[in-house]
């Protein structure tokens, strides 16, 4: 079988802090989405303890292998989407919007924090004998990223990309997990993700087909499933996430598609 | 062995009670294949062919699920297509426009599982969307028309979130098959749909503890019942400390309305079943 190998690291630019004025750092959580990248590993049996590939940079995190590996993937990007949501709540678009969307998105917010926290209790407990191999809190910069918490516009549209964004990242993920008890978890989050993509596309163009729009969904009706390595290089693109960590050894789908 | 009990063992539940390595799945499932071979024919419905009850299938594991999948879909493209016949709903409303655009996926969802399970497919059943004469979706009988629309966007709710958990039921028992992804992309599919149609009729996107919500008829109450779980993978996330993130309103709320919890395929079947007329 082939094994590609990805390596994908965030620039280091992002980590010169002195030209961000606004910061989200983040400091506890867990989650459920996906995020980030892969590449096919040797060894795709959940192996908590097992170290990580060689690794070029000891410096940069890995996401590490197997179901580990798929879970520190998906924790990352509950992270990402709680530190958007915390944020949205500080705005003034937020603190100015109608009551029915302050609902929406403290609903939003409350569900990717449960996630994100879900997530860093699963795998703290899965690491309990390897804390390093553990996704550790990861820091984001929206306004490199051009968010603008305080635009309505920038909010809704920020909000669409990130659940549509988790929906076909758990899509992708879930031909990649070992164990049976792990899928089940990720079904249970990628629904209620799409829950979410569809009432943020209703908010934003409503009474029409874009709550599960053509530009998605295929003619087989089916969503999105992205390879992790696609979903790492879309968020790493948004130049969002400011902590450089890499997804080398994630597991490869049991079946192409 | 009675095709629900059969069905009900192809459920997550039950595999998941278990915690097994991708290898013993493979061993429970073809121990599954035994059964569904016995049983072969879910719900009394038709056949399309004698080769569904051949375990010849390399992929023998998946027809269980799928076929209870099709039986799904097949009730449902049938149900938004005689809505939108039915004149039931205001032309160019937003109950309209999406009705049309969720028959469209569900009717290629049809498409998309029988060509799946080729030989293995199975014919639609009957249905009876008055259930009995219970609801008058269609406007059929002396019901007002407000009642109706009323009645057809209850039902499509039901219909909705009874597919998102019982697409989730099936996951585990699709493990290691090629259809596990697929399964997946349809499954998000109908959480998009049910998300519309609970907005559309006042509620929230996602369900909360197992309220049916407002309006919803009581014989939709199986299809929420065993929503209000709040420990994920041993996790009470109530009692969790969320620090310096704390959740906003009802904790017990937010918590329940995180997670969707997948359903029985027995649970599917006996609420699809309201809704087919039995050949006899």
């Amino acid at each position: 079988m082939k094994k590609p190998v990805v390596k994908l690291e965030l620039q280091d630019g992002k980590n010169s802090g002195s030209s961000r004025r606004r910061f989200i750092k983040m400091s506890s959580l867990a989650f459920a989405g996906s995020t980030l990248l892969y590449a096919c590993s040797e060894d795709d049996d959940f192996n908590p303890g097992m170290e990580p590939d060689p690794d070029p940079d000891p410096e940069v995190f890995d996401l590490g292998s197997g179901d580990l590996g798929i879970l520190n993937y998906a924790y990352a990007l509950e992270q990402l989407e709680a530190a958007f949501y915390t944020a949205v709540r500080s705005g003034s678009y937020y603190s100015g919007a109608p009551a029915e969307e302050q609902e929406l998105f403290d609903d939003l917010y409350n569900h990717e924090v449960i996630h994100r926290e879900f997530f860093r209790t699963a795998i703290a407990a899965a690491t309990a004998d390897t804390p390093e191999a553990m996704l550790p809190d990861l820091e984001f910069d929206l306004e490199a990223a051009g968010i603008d918490i305080n635009s309505r516009d920038s909010v809704l549209a920020t909000a669409m990309l990130l659940e549509d964004t988790g929906v076909s990242a758990y899509n992708g993920a879930g031909d990649r997990i070992a164990m049976a008890d792990y899928l089940v978890i990720a079904g249970k989050i990628v629904s209620v993700e799409a829950r979410h993509a569809s009432a943020i596309r209703s908010l934003l163009n409503p009474n029409s087909p874009d709550f599960a729009g053509d530009d998605v969904i295929d003619e087989n009706g089916l969503d999105p499933a992205a390879d992790p390595a696609d979903i790492y290089s879309a968020v790493v693109g948004l130049d969002v996430v400011a902590t450089p960590f890499t997804a080398n050894n994630l597991p490869a789908p049991q079946h192409e598609s | 062995m009675s095709i629900i009990k059969m069905l009900d063992e192809f459920s997550s539940e039950n595999l998941m009670s278990k915690k097994s390595s991708r290898r013993d799945m493979f061993g429970t499932l073809s121990s599954f294949g035994k059964k569904a071979a016995i049983a072969a024919v879910p719900f009394g419905l038709a056949s399309k062919s004698t080769k569904a009850s051949a375990a010849t299938s390399m992929f023998f594991d998946h027809v269980g699920p799928l076929q209870l999948a099709l039986t799904l879909e097949y009730l449902e493209a049938e149900f938004y297509l005689k809505a939108l016949e039915s004149g039931v709903l205001e032309g160019g409303s937003r109950e309209e426009t999406a009705f049309m655009q969720i028959s469209k996926h569900e009717s290629a969802h049809v498409d998309f599982l029988m060509a799946a399970l080729a030989e293995d497919s199975i014919d639609s059943p009957t249905f009876d969307f008055t259930a009995g004469g219970a609801f008058d979706p269609f406007n059929e009988g002396d019901t007002s028309m407000e009642v109706s629309r009323a009645q057809m966007l209850a039902l499509a709710q039901a219909f909705e979130d009874t597919g998102v958990r019982a697409y989730k039921g099936q996951a585990g028992a699709l493990m290691g098959t090629p259809y596990l992804e697929p399964a997946l992309q349809i499954h998000s599919v109908e959480a998009k749909h049910a998300s519309e149609i609970r907005r559309i009729r006042g509620l929230k996107g996602w369900i909360t503890g197992n309220e049916r919500g407002d309006g919803m008829p009581e014989a939709t109450q199986a299809v929420y019942d065993g929503e209000e779980v709040t420990s994920q993978a041993g996790i009470d996330l109530v009692g969790y400390d969320y620090g310096d993130s704390p959740l906003v309103g009802d904790k017990t709320a937010a918590v329940t309305q995180a997670f969707d919890e997948p359903m029985t395929g027995e649970t599917a079947t006996a609420i699809a079943s309201l809704f087919i007329v039995s050949e006899s």
